[in-house]
This record gives structure tokens, sequence and C-alpha cells, in this order.
């Protein structure tokens, strides 16, 4: 697809991209809303035992289905338990879950994509491969691979990174085609660098923006893949709470206790806006003309 | 714009607007009375002696009929069978068909196709492989007459033939009888009251019956499997919806009449609305199980299942699996509570007061090193997975090193048939439910089978439980037949071959302007109307 | 562009058949299999092996595939192992629907999005940009089962507008048929048109930067006439290449979709046979899925042409 080659940044070797990013991001109040609201989840994430939560996992049939009160702030669920403890702890697994798939999808993508954008042999086998990956719809591999193995949380991450790696793949091959055009690199490797040098000092720095842009939308969607996973039944084991299961346990009684969807959705929803927005506005600050291919 | 973007808009156009001429069609359809019921799950095998799953079952009873059915009173009744006759010495009975009986082609039902039927059916069922056992031989008479020989008396011949749940003995045409055992049928020939359209069949959404208009009925009132079996709809569609919440929507809305199966909690969702109504048609229920696999450790000593005895609070299981205690309760005894075998004897254990201490105390008996225990659980099927948690709960309580692997159903029913121990896959304990008919006496009883290797999963070894068993098949009359299920339910307090979580009822809800619904185990379709 | 089209063309094979490999493999390596799910509640143990058998799945890797692979190359998809009906044809029983709801929804999408695009990006900076933007991003962020129920909740129980579920057949009537398939392809398409809408405002942003855009500008084109006659035609690669791509979304969406609102599509019908184990169905549907989205990517490709013909091929 030669129309899906972005037009490159000009490169940049004097300031580093990180400190770029910020002073970009002074501009772009989108991206700290975003950063500081996914900080404010990640703390309560960790935070969790301490924010005035009970065992999300202790069952106490006798006290299902109540509505929120001042003892049960998000009420309890068809077992009885408390669904602010759940959605509290939750927040571990669906951000654990977001930040995993994002971390490894993007170092998996960009250590294949480096390597298949460089050396020209193995770049055929490798895109039939990202190409057929691709083409399994990402929701249907990933449960495939679930039945596969047990239900756990190691292994939902794993789904859906593979799930998500051809895309970075993709993106990343289709930089480094562009990179190895460059003046630059051509007179790297005529004055007989070694190739993981040129990789490590040329090509590699030029990907970080669009890498960690991308980063953003993974951990997005990945929040939102697994809330799906759990809907089909394919997710989460069920005892440990995430929001996407917390939502897919309780759904069909969202007539009768909406806040079993309510407040799990409420912070799935606000954890992929805030990422979602983050993602947006490093975009725009790296470069506006990313946003075309993304 | 250009010409090309003209005529792509008019070709769009086209193929929308021209179909608008028939926005609402007058079908054919609309003449007939369709019946629209949401049942219990997706029909995928028409082959009721290949599966017991209850679907294929349930479809078994719209399009097949049986030589003999129960009634409301445990009675066994002649169904397709219009006259019989046991010899005096108690080895040979004698049937004859009653008039009428056609297959849905057209021909008649002749003896020899009884005959196969019942063949194919013995040797899938436990109770029909008894009686094989016992069979000299059938021989044919004439086109609607048949005897069976057998080589002992057999008291429970008949209560074999009119067997209820899974397998149930439907009669099918001799050359579809004549397939393997082993293998599905495709056909769907029967002689019952309704034919399936196969034509119209959509697996995982919808399948489609109509009344047989060949189809005699007998002239007694309708009650549970017996009596006469009057259809007074014209069509009857299956409509299989997976999700609940739309299930009941499409109930509110009348998209659909009558719901099978109404999750307990969504019941006060269906009560608000006044054209419906939600009641409990299943006189037996279902019973919740805990089964144990009494290969390995720790669950092989007989003293750690017994500690679980009191720990088990049959309440708690109620409450997480029905929700609301109207629709499910405590049954403390082996055999369903209800039927005439229910029993009392011993059953203190599960309902007398909780005893940590007790339970403790036989876990340190049986010298419990920590072993690890593995909870089956299936996140898909909400009364196996509340089950779960609940024994997951009192493991911990007890101080148990418990492991929940909650998978959905197909993993579970894969990984109970591993013999293995746990770390080579195995588990110890899972949790599934039967229905109520299916645990009425201790023929049909399968979890109470101490067989070892063939057993059910769990494979428990119980040589005095077999022994009771077989002295059960033997008994001559009510009171022995009682004394000795007596006798088992006292030995089952011993050796614990698993443990009943929780009796409870799974309420139906139908609008208002359907009526006629049967009373019984079994959601039966005849007899009911719509206006 | 013939000759670039057979060579695409003949590319797809090997990509298609590294996706049956891949899905064989992954079948046959799964611990269980349909065997002990068809054996029933009351099995034991010896008849799951037999039925194992008689499924032949305790066969090796190799005889199992080749069987497999040789059929479907003469357009056999085997037998469901629970329904004991061709694929081929419960395939073709589903396709309808599935076919019906993705197609409503891109058109929906399309339809609501590109202008949605258009506009905030030729009123870029102000409230209704604002507004788009805002709507896009949230669009993204919540989960299409939610969506559903609330749609469901407020349109069809409430207001009683729409049907709660279900699927009607086209020659049943028209407006039988897309009033089941309004809210779906609402919830469905929502997703996508926060997608469509974002990349078609950041394409056209670019592309009314540029110098002819100026230009016709400064004739005296009227601002409409720029936007469609010279703004979108140049954006429209980009766009277009994000439909490619949300076609692999909008699949993944309909399984949720069709689950909710009991639509009889192929999403449900692959999900059912994945939790089943049902192989043939699972090993068919997934290759068709990856032959038509692989088909769709090089209509998309194809299509630049027709949009740009400074692009050759």
């Amino acid at each position: 697809m030669a129309a899906l080659a972005p037009s490159l940044p000009t490169p940049v070797s004097r300031s580093p991209t990180l400190l770029r990013v910020k002073q970009a991001m002074w501009r772009h109040p989108t991206a700290i809303v975003g950063g500081v609201v996914l900080l404010g989840l990640i703390a309560m994430a960790l935070l969790a035992p301490y924010l005035g939560t009970v065992d999300p996992q202790a069952i106490s049939p006798v006290r299902r289905l109540r509505q929120p009160s001042s003892i049960y702030w998000f009420g309890t669920d068809m077992l009885g338990r408390d669904v602010y403890s759940r959605v509290v702890f939750g927040a571990r697994v669906s951000l654990a879950v977001g930040l995993s798939v994002a971390v490894l999808a993007t170092t998996i993508g960009l250590a294949i994509g480096l390597v298949t954008g460089f050396i020209r042999w193995l770049d055929g086998m490798v895109m039939r491969v990202m190409d057929g990956l691709m083409s399994i719809p990402g929701v249907l591999l990933a449960i495939a691979l679930m039945a596969l193995t047990k239900a756990s949380l190691q292994n939902v991450i794993v789904a859906i990174t593979i799930t998500e790696v051809p895309r970075v793949v993709r993106l990343i091959r289709g930089l480094v085609l562009s990179l190895r055009e460059q003046a630059y690199v051509d007179a790297a490797i005529a004055s007989g660098t070694p190739t993981p040098a040129i990789l490590l000092r040329h090509i590699l720095p030029n990907t970080i923006a669009p890498l960690l842009v991308q980063g953003t939308y993974i951990c997005a969607s990945a929040m939102l893949t697994e809330a799906i996973l759990s809907f089909l039944g394919a997710g989460t084991p069920l005892n440990i709470p995430s929001w996407g299961n917390i939502m897919a346990e309780g759904r069909s009684l969202f007539q009768l206790a909406n806040y079993l969807i309510f407040f799990p959705g409420m912070f799935l929803s606000l954890a992929v806006l805030s990422v979602n927005l983050l993602g947006d506005g490093m975009r725009d600050a790296l470069d506006p003309r990313l946003a075309r291919n993304m | 714009m250009s010409a090309k973007t003209r005529s792509a808009l008019l070709a769009l156009w086209f193929l929308f607007a021209a179909p608008a001429g028939s926005l609402m069609v007058p079908s054919a359809l609309a003449q007939q009375k369709t019946l629209k019921f949401v049942p219990e799950a997706d029909l995928r095998s028409l082959d009721p002696i290949w599966t017991t799953a209850y679907i294929t079952r349930n479809y078994g009873y719209m399009v097949y009929d049986t030589l003999f059915a129960v009634n409301d009173k445990f009675e066994v009744q002649p169904q397709m069978v219009d006259k019989w006759r046991l010899s005096d010495d108690k080895l040979s009975y004698t049937f004859s068909l009653r008039d009428g009986l056609k297959w849905h082609d057209g021909q008649p039902v002749k003896s020899s196709d009884c005959i196969a039927s019942i063949e194919r059916w013995a040797k899938r069922d436990a109770l029909g492989q008894k009686l094989a056992d016992l069979t000299e031989g059938w021989t044919v008479v004439d086109d609607k007459t048949f005897t069976l020989k057998l080589k002992k008396p057999f008291p429970l011949t008949l209560d074999a033939l009119a067997k209820p749940s899974s397998n149930v003995p439907f009669i099918m045409p001799e050359r579809v009888a004549k397939t393997d055992a082993f293998t599905q049928i495709t056909e769907s020939i029967g002689s019952g009251p309704f034919k399936m359209v196969k034509e119209e069949w959509v697996p995982g959404n919808k399948v489609v019956f109509v009344k047989n208009t060949d189809y005699v009925p007998r002239q007694e009132p309708p009650s549970w499997a017996a009596g006469g079996k009057t259809v007074k709809v014209d069509r009857v569609e299956w409509v299989y919806i997976p999700d609940s919440a739309t299930a009941a929507a499409a109930l509110n809305a009348g998209e659909v009449d009558w719901w099978q199966m109404v999750p307990p909690d969504l019941v006060p969702l269906l009560a608000k609305n006044k054209d419906i109504k939600v009641e409990n048609t299943d006189p037996l229920g279902s019973i919740g199980i805990l089964r144990f696999n009494q290969l390995h450790p720790p669950f092989n000593n007989a003293k750690m299942r017994q500690a679980l005895l009191y720990l088990v609070n049959q309440q708690d299981y109620a409450l997480a699996i029905a929700g609301d205690p109207k629709q499910g309760k405590p049954c403390p005894s082996f055999f369903t509570c209800g039927s005439p075998a229910e029993s009392k004897v011993g059953s203190e254990i599960l309902t007398g007061k909780r005893d940590l201490a007790k339970a403790k105390q036989l876990i340190a008996e049986a010298g419990y090193k920590g072993e690890k225990i593995v909870v089956l659980s299936a996140t898909d099927q909400p009364i196996v997975h509340s089950q779960g948690l609940v024994t997951m709960e009192l493991l911990k309580a007890a101080g148990l090193n418990a492991e929940l692997a909650a998978n959905d159903w197909g993993t579970l029913i894969n990984r109970r048939a591993v013999r293995e121990p746990i770390d080579k896959g195995g588990w110890s304990i899972f949790h599934t439910w039967l229905v109520g008919p299916d645990m009425t006496n201790p023929a049909i009883n399968y979890p109470m089978r101490g067989v070892g290797e063939k057993s059910w999963f769990g494979w428990p070894t119980d040589p005095k439980m077999e022994e009771l068993r077989n002295a059960w098949f033997d008994a001559t009359d009510p009171s022995q037949q009682q004394q000795l299920i007596d006798a088992m339910q006292k030995h089952a307090w011993e050796t614990v071959p698993f443990i009943p979580t929780a009796q409870f009822v799974i309420p139906t809800a139908y609008r208002s302007n359907v009526s006629g619904l049967l009373i019984s185990p079994v959601a039966f379709l005849w007899n009911v109307e719509k206006k | 562009m013939l000759g670039y089209t057979i060579r695409r063309l003949l590319a797809t094979i090997p990509v298609i058949g590294m996706v049956a490999l891949f899905v064989f493999c992954l079948l046959y390596l799964t611990p269980g299999d349909p065997a002990a799910v068809i054996a029933g509640d009351i099995a034991t143990v010896d008849d799951i092996e037999r039925i194992r058998h008689q499924l032949g799945l305790d066969q090796a890797f190799l005889p199992r595939f080749w069987v497999w692979a040789s059929a479907v190359l003469r357009g056999d998809l085997g037998i469901s192992i629970f329904t004991n009906l061709p694929v081929t044809q419960l395939i073709a029983q589903r396709i309808g629907p599935t076919l019906s709801l993705a197609s409503c929804t891109l058109i929906v999408a399309v339809l609501v999005a590109v202008p949605m695009g258009v506009i905030g990006a030729w009123k870029a900076g102000k409230l209704i940009d604002r507004l788009v933007m805002l709507f896009s991003v949230a669009g993204f962020s919540m989960p299409v089962f939610v969506l559903a129920y609330v749609l469901i909740y407020v349109f069809a129980i409430d207001l009683d507008w729409l049907p709660v579920q279900g699927y009607v057949p086209l020659q049943d009537g028209f407006w039988p048929w897309l009033s089941h398939l309004i809210l779906p392809s609402i919830a469905l398409g929502t997703i996508y048109i926060a997608l469509i809408a974002r990349i078609t405002r950041a394409a056209m942003l670019e592309v009314l930067a540029q110098d002819y855009v100026r230009t016709a500008h400064a004739k005296g084109l009227a601002p409409s006439a720029v936007l469609m006659r010279h703004a979108l035609k140049n954006a429209a690669v980009p766009i277009v290449t994000i439909i490619g791509i949300g076609i692999a979304l909008l699949i993944s969406g309909v399984v949720v979709t069709e689950s909710v609102f009991a639509i009889p599509g192929i999403g449900r019908l692959t999900v059912d046979a994945i939790l089943r184990r049902d192989y043939p169905i699972i090993q068919g549907v997934i290759l068709l899925f990856s032959t038509i989205y692989v088909l769709v990517n090089l209509a998309v490709d194809l299509s630049y042409r027709f949009f740009d013909p400074r692009i050759q091929y």
C-alpha cells in the first residue's frame, strides 16, 4: 500500500524525543487531561486495598443484589459481592491488560518491524504471516486462543497481544522502508556501519514517536477487547474482577441492577477516553501529519 | 456531480427502494396460529438416543412418541400401546399398538419399528441395558402386536419403556432405528404430535414445527408425558435467544409468547408487565451436584468427603443458584425431594447446624497434608459457576488448599474426563446439576453408581452400593424398595459419592393470551393454546 | 493495472494458505475436543474415546490436515460435528443477516462520519469541530454491548419504536428488515463513525492547507465546491484505507451485536463453534473471513487508482 507510508518528520537529532513531547504537550491541554486521569486511575488501582474496600471475592448470597447505599457504595452483585471493591480492584486487571498489551505489542512489533524492514529476504515471508494474522478478525482469534488455553490473566494478555502485533509491524516496517532510503542511512551503510548499529542509531529514534502514539491506541483497544472477551465468555476468570467481566456477569440484570453495568462501564470508558486523549495529544504534539495515517 | 456518481447513487436507491413495494406483505403465515417459544438451549443434535442433551429430548417429545409414559402420579400409563398383558410367570409381555398410528411420511407404525427402536435405545441407556441383559428376545406377532420374553422377572420393564428423561425410548421407523447406536441419525420422521419443518431449521436460531394432522391423541386428559397429546396451535417456532436480557425484552414486547427458563433474577422484570404470567410449572425442579474425584487425593479418602458434609450449607447454595427462597431450597436427600423415592434417612447431617470443628476433625483424621484441591467451574453456566464459588469459600474457611479453575463448559467437560492426578491436568471437584426426573430412583440415579471405571466422572468404587442397587431391582414390593433406598442413602452418607447442594426450580413465563401449559418436569407443547 | 491485479490475487493464495494452516494447527493443539461435549453428561471415558475415534480426532496431524485441505480445494468445507449439516450450508444460511448488518452499518457510518469529518475540518477550531472530536473520541470509548443495551432499553422498551431483537429477511418486507437492523447498526456503527470521522477530519485538514485549495478559493469557487471537488477527492485515499482496515473491526463488533440482538449471523455461529470446539465450522468460517478481508483490501488498493490517478501500479 504505497499510499500508507507516512511522510516523515525531518530527522531531528538534537533535542531528545521525550523533551519535544513534553514541550509540545503543554500546548495541548487535552493530552494533559488524559494523562492526569490515567495517572489517577493507575493510582486507584495501586492503592486499592486502602480505599475503603473489602475482599472483592468474598461472596455472601444473603446480601445479593442490594442497591447502592451508604454501606455498599456501588451495591452488591448476584453473589453478594461488594461492587465498589470489585470496581476498584477491577482497575488492576483492566489497566494491567491495557498497559501490558500496549508494551508487549509495541516491543514485539518494533523488533519484528525493524528486522523485516531492513532485511529484505525476511520481509516477504514475515509480511505474509502478518497479513494472515491480520486477516483473522481480532476477537475471533483471541477467543480461539483463549479456548486453547485455560482462562487466566496472562493468557488474555497474550491472546490480545497477538492480535495487535501485526498492525505495529506494518507501521514500523513502513517507517523503516522509507527511512532506509534517506541519504544519511545510505551513507552509514556505505561506510560499513554494521546493521544493528544503523538500526539502533538512525532508524530506532525516528520510530519512537509514532510507536508511542500507536501504543496508547493499543492500550485503549486492549481494554475494550478484554470487555468483549468477557462478554462472550472467554475473558479473565470471573472471580478476579475486571471492569469487563463485572459488566459481562451482570449484563442480564441491567434493567434491575443497572449499577452493575453503570459503574464499571463508567470507569472503563473513562480509562479508554483518557488513554485516547493522551494519544491524540501526543500525536498532535509530535507531528500533525501523523494524524493522516493513524 | 459526475455522471459516474449519479449512476452509483441511482443503483443504490434502486437496491433499497425496489423492495419497498413489498412494504407490508400480508404473509400467508399470518392466518396460522404460531406459538413462539424460547427454549432452554440451542438444538444441535436430532438424535435423542445418541445424546442425552435435554434440548434434544424436548425435540424428541415434539416429533416422536413412546410406548408408555409416566403421569403426574409417577404411574406408568400406556401411550402408543393400546392393550398389554403380562404372563402369569411374569416372564412374557404382550403389547398391541393403538389404531391410527402413522409416521410423518404416511406409513403406518408397525411392531418391527417398535422393537428396533427399543433395541437401539437399550444400547445407550443404562436402564435399557439392564432390560436388554434380562431380555430373552422380542418377537413380532403381527403388524400391531409383539411380545417381549425375559430371562428373569423384571418389575421395572414398563418403567423402563416409560422413562421420562434422557434417554427417552422414543419410537422411530425401523430403517432409522437400525442405524448404529453410536452414529447420529439426521432424519426427523416420527409419529409424534408435531412434524419438524427441516427446510426452515436455522441451527443456533430457529426450529420450526407444524401440527401433525394425522396424529390421533389418546382420550384421557394430558398428564406429564401421558394422556392425550392434543395440539391446539398450527405452528410452533423455537426461537433461540442466547442473551437473557434480550429474551426478557422480547417477551415484554410480545415478540415471543413463552420463555421456557427464566433466570430467577429477571422475574421482577416480567412481573411488572400485566400481560405476562410467571409460574413454576416444574414440580420436581433440579438438583445441584458437588462431585468428587475419588481416584486421587485428597478426596479418595472418605473422611475428607464426609468433612465437607459438615461444611456445606444448602441454604447458601440455594440462594446463590436461585436467588429467591421461593425458587430454591435445601434437599438433603440423594434422591429427588418430592418424588416417591425421597429418603429422609440421615438428612440431619446436612440440615443440622454447620459444624466447622467436626469438619476440621475429620480432615485431620483423614491425614490431609495440604494437597492441592482443584475445583472446576464453568463461567458460561451460572448455575455451575455460582456453586463453584460457594464451594471455594467453604474450602478456604476450612483451611484447605483450594484453587478454582474457571473456564467455559466445554473445557470443564473435557477436563472432568481426565483420570490423571492434579499435576497432569486432573481435578478434585466439579459442579453440575441434574433435573429431578433423573434422580428419582436407583436405576437412573447415575451419580450414585460405584462401578469404578465405568461410573460417572469421579469414578467411585462402591461394591456395597451396587449390591443394594441390584437388590432394589429384584425387590418385589414398594415397601421393600423403599427400605433399600433408605439403606442406599444411609450408606451414601458414609461413602459420599456426591453432595446434593440444593433443589431449585427455574420459573417459566408466558404472555397472558397463552394458556394450557402443563405442570410437568419437561416443557411439553401440546395442549397449549394461543388466542 | 490488470497485471497488478493478477499479481495481487496470486499473492493472496499463500496468505490464505498460511491462515488455513495456522487455524488448523491452533485447533489441533487444543487440549480437549468436541468428543466430550458430544458424549454428554452421563458418558463414560470409553464413550468419549469411541466418539473421538469415530470423528477421526485421534489421527495424526498431517493426514487430518491433508484430508481437510484437499476437501477445501474441492469446495467442501466439511460437516459440522454437532449438527451434522454441511458447513457451507450453515454459512449460506447465516451470511445473509451478517452481510445485511455489516452493509447497513457501513452505509450509516460512512454517511454520518464523512460529513462530520468534513464539517469538523472546515470549521476547525470552532465549537462544532470540538464537538465532532469529542464525539469521535467518546464513540471509541464505550464497549459495544453497553451501548446496545442502552439503545434497546430506550428505543425498544421505553419508547417502543423499534423491535428488540431478531432478524427478518429482506424478502419478507423492506421495513421489517430495516427496522430490525436500525438499533444494531447504530450500536455497531458508533465506533466506526468515530474512527472514520477522525481520519476524514485529519485528512481534510491536511488537504485544505494545500496551495491548490487556496487557489480554488481565490478563483471564486464556492466553499462547497472546493470541499467536494478538490479536497474530498484528494483526501479519499486515507479515508478509503481506514474503511478497509475497519472491516476487521466491524467483524469483531458484529459478533457482540449478533449476540445481544439475537441476529442469526456468522459472528455468533463462529463464537458458538469455538466454545463448543466444532472444528469444521471454525476452520471454514475463519478461512472465509480472511479471504474476504484479503479481497476487500485488494479492492481498497485498486480503488486508490480511481481516486488518485497519479498512483501507478
